[in-house]
């Protein structure tokens, strides 16, 4: 017992050392952070962000968080433009495709190197495909989930012409395939690392990119530093980079304006005016590569009759509901691609809000009283519907003005997805973030009647066929007629009804430069720098 | 004494098999589905029916249960469903991070609470007593989402004096031995890294720290009035002993003992509900690892944290009766 106490009495002690020690240098350790960050300020960017990364095998990503670090570690063979979704070479420096669209050949960099120092080839790619597509390879281990999705049935073989030409045999031609490539699923591995690390690749990332793999302590920091022998001279600029997890955005904030972090993504809309005002912090908008929008199942009545579908479109307050609950970072939409997204169709006109006009539609429905629903809700905010329930809220209102009375029910994220993909619901709040940039990748995933992401359960006759023309047709100015189209198509039956297209806006310190955020939600750091 | 331990050990057995089938009913009665969750808005059906089979959640309940527990008994806390790789791998350095955050807000907590508490009762009814339970009745209602934000607020953003996020600086970064970063920095003399550390753990110790002082200050105050009131003690003043050695040796042994519950208990507590705290402060622990779990319905991750968090608490629990026993002579564990 006699120890107990000791052990106590020494502890209240101590403690009050504890306490007039930190009350005499808390200004000293004050400066000592200042210092610290300022001495290594021009070597390390520090990026705060929520949730952390799942898996580092590039292969078998299936999420935004782990692109953002893989997109710095690997690269694809062809990218994006950095301000729009336009694609531009990166591994492949030049390809041409034959005539009938089915044979695409790819002239690829040289004097490229993974970060393990092997040569980066046609038989690199070849490895990494086949270990993509052909189950029985030795290092297919995982599930390829986007690979399956995007190019099982599309691409026929991979084959190395030379020692830097590739050649891309496909099943049938497919305007998706070149903008796909871009995706980071498609990175290319270092084939040695593969052998060597096997299905601990993920742990042990390689790569051809502008950074190196250094550490990862999981849901707190994963840490890269720069390759000193990056094939495009004179990048990446800064030393090392640190991607910091801090969950709660209140709190990514603070550490910002503390200057722990330099860089952060996730801004409660309603700190916006507060990072305008203060003079060391500026903010970035990343573009809206987005659409959220209510989606109507067509199959159940009465909302498969479409002035259903158009009177709850003209019973919706568009710029209200952004007003209120989105901010100045949203625009009200009208289609159910977004104008960042090429092939988007300004000449659709959208839906009024006209109380007046839904109740004449719904009388000429033959539902002149009205009728019940359930309206689903995700309790989980996403991109596109940063507060999914005070919409919904401020919606039911409306439609009750028409004489829909609205049942609201909420589900978790993780309940709420099955039901609408298995179509167990009536009106639905959701929304689409794009993968890759192309408008196939909005239009025909929603709209597609035999496409698993069709919500609405949608089904037109023409709309497939011109998105089936459209996915085949490698022309530009073609497909974008096509697409007009549907959009057009699409507003008049209306199965969705389109609300936001939503810019994500980022805040960093005022020293952060060249940093452009890009649409598809992640992007390459190696050309950011810090301002002496 | 040792009978008492090994039966303690043995009543651990029936507690965690009924605990896991209690966590396993749960987690896989509430709705969703992890494949789903996994693989996101854009999968096909037949990719979210793959990854079931693959997972074994195709299989029934019971079977799916039994191999659970198999695997648990052979030592294998089993893969997470997200991440794929080994539970024992993962959660590691989570429990290290929750660890020393609760070693922490603990010490806060009984120092400060214990010696209020004592003082409280020693000058009763006084201005001492009035505030320091004022407080502490404050404490014990304060949400500790809004405490951590509000010492964020005043301690890193504006007075610039504490860090307000992580367990380190991360641009000079500790390497970790065991996990506990105080002890890691101490075996490599880093004392530099040791000084970082410690202020990286003020505030979430004090967030965290705060109910529990705020309990064992008064529970302190209550138990050492009762004993104040003894004729022992009344004794040992008419001795002429000095005051601070009534309360200290002779008042506070006998009062303890109910303050030692309280402590255990708060320890369990702290172990899993430190959520809050976790988030706010990006403190990388072990209710935030299952918190997202939970999220994503990694059915593994959660029946095996939660097991785990159940065996601390249990040992803890332990620990605390057979302090019990050297506190009071009375009290024989046979």
């Amino acid at each position: 017992m006699k120890v107990n106490f000791k052990i106590f009495r020494t502890l209240s002690i101590l403690c009050i050392f504890l306490v007039a020690g930190c009350s005499d240098k808390e200004s000293d350790s004050g400066n000592k952070t200042v210092n610290t960050t300022e001495s290594s300020k021009n070597s390390t960017l520090i990026y705060g962000r929520g949730t952390d990364t799942v898996t580092l095998d590039a292969h078998n990503i299936v999420e935004a968080e782990s692109s953002r670090i893989s997109k710095n570690i690997y690269e694809t063979l062809i990218d994006y433009e950095k301000e729009s979704t336009e694609v531009t070479p990166k591994l492949a420096k030049e390809w041409t495709t034959s005539d009938d669209g089915l044979i695409w050949t790819f002239k690829l960099q040289e004097n490229v190197k993974f970060h393990d120092g092997t040569e980066f080839n046609a038989d690199a790619v070849v490895y990494n495909f086949e270990r993509m597509m052909d189950e029985n390879h030795p290092q297919h281990q995982g599930d390829f989930s986007i690979f399956s999705r995007t190019f099982k049935g599309v691409i026929e073989e991979v084959k190395a012409v030379d020692a830097h030409t590739v050649e891309f045999k496909l099943v049938k031609s497919d305007a998706t395939f070149l903008p796909n490539l871009g995706i980071t699923p498609f990175g290319i591995i270092s084939p040695d690392a593969l052998k060597t690390f096997n299905d601990k690749i993920q742990e042990h990332p390689v790569g051809t990119g502008p950074f190196v793999f250094d550490s990862w302590i999981q849901n707190d920091s994963l840490t890269l530093l720069k390759n000193e022998n990056y094939w495009i001279t004179d990048l990446p600029k800064m030393d090392k980079i640190i991607f910091k997890i801090i969950p709660d955005n209140s709190a990514r904030l603070t550490a910002l304006k503390n200057g722990e972090i330099d860089l952060m993504e996730g801004i409660n809309q309603s700190d916006l005016p507060a990072i305008e005002k203060d003079m060391n912090l500026q903010i970035l908008k990343r573009p809206a590569a987005n659409v959220g929008y209510i989606t109507i199942n067509t199959t159940r009545p009465p909302f498969d009759n479409v002035k259903v579908r158009q009177a709850l479109n003209h019973a919706v307050n568009k710029q209200g509901l952004i007003d209120a609950f989105f901010g100045p970072v949203a625009s009200p939409a009208k289609n159910m691609t977004p104008p960042a997204v090429w092939g988007y169709n300004d000449e659709v006109k959208d839906y009024e809000f006209d109380l007046e006009k839904a109740k004449q539609l719904l009388v000429e429905a033959g539902y002149p009283n009205g009728f019940e629903t359930e309206f689903y809700v995700m309790t989980t905010p996403r991109l596109y519907f940063p507060q999914p329930e005070k919409v919904a809220e401020a919606m039911k209102s409306d439609l009750e003005k028409i004489n829909v009375k609205v049942k609201i029910v909420t589900y978790e994220w993780a309940t709420y997805l099955p039901k609408l993909m298995e179509g167990d619901y009536s009106i639905a709040v959701i929304g689409r973030i794009s993968e890759n940039g192309d408008p196939d990748n909005f239009l025909n995933t929603m709209l597609y009647s035999k496409s698993s992401s069709n919500l609405s359960k949608f089904s037109n006759t023409r709309i497939d066929e011109l998105l089936i023309e459209a996915k085949n047709s490698i022309d530009r100015d073609v497909r974008t007629a096509l697409y007009k189209e549907v959009q057009e198509i699409a507003h008049n039956e209306a199965p969705t009804i389109p609300i936001a297209y939503v810019e994500s806006p980022m805040a960093a310190r005022n020293y952060v430069k060249g940093y452009i955020p890009h649409a598809i939600g992640y992007e390459s750091l190696a050309e950011i720098y810090f301002e002496e | 004494m040792k009978s008492y331990f090994a039966r303690r050990i043995l009543q651990l057995v029936p507690v965690l098999i009924g605990m896991s089938i209690v966590v396993f009913s749960i987690i896989h009665a509430i709705p969703g589905d992890p494949a789903t969750v996994i693989l996101g808005d854009h999968a096909t059906p037949e990719a979210v029916k793959e990854l079931r089979t693959e997972m074994g959640l195709d299989k029934p309940l019971i079977s799916q249960y039994f191999a659970y527990v198999k695997s648990i008994v052979t030592g294998d806390l089993g893969n997470s469903l997200r991440t794929k790789k080994p539970i024992q791998e993962e959660i590691t350095p989570y429990l290290a991070a929750t660890i020393e955050l609760m070693f922490a807000s603990m010490i806060i907590a009984t120092v400060i609470g214990v010696n209020a508490g004592i003082l409280a009762a020693w000058k009763r009814a006084s201005w001492f007593d009035n505030i320091a339970m004022f407080i502490a009745l404050v404490g014990v209602s304060m949400p500790v989402f809004w405490l951590g934000l509000m010492e964020q607020w005043i301690f890193s953003e504006k007075l610039s004096w504490l860090p307000s996020i992580g367990r380190f600086n991360a641009r000079e970064p500790i390497e970790a031995i065991t996990g506990l970063y105080m002890v890691d920095t101490i075996i490599q003399g880093n004392w530099a890294g040791l000084w970082d550390a410690f202020k990286h753990l003020i505030l979430p110790g004090l967030a965290l720290g705060t109910i529990p002082m705020a309990i064992i200050a008064r529970i302190t105050r209550s138990s050492m009035l009762e004993v104040l009131e003894s004729e022992y003690v009344r004794t040992a003043r008419a001795k002429g002993l000095s005051e601070i050695w009534v309360l200290y040796k002779h008042a506070l042994k006998n009062a303890f003992a109910p303050v030692l519950t309280v402590i255990g208990l708060q320890v369990g507590l702290l172990l899993g509900g430190a959520v809050l705290t976790e988030t706010i402060f990006g403190w990388p622990g072990i209710g935030r690892y299952i918190y997202d779990a939970i999220g994503y319905r990694d059915y593994p991750v959660i029946q095996s944290g939660i097991l785990i968090i159940s065996t601390i608490f249990v040992c803890v629990n332990l620990v605390v009766d057979l302090l019990y026993a050297r506190l009071d002579p009375r009290i024989n564990y046979k």
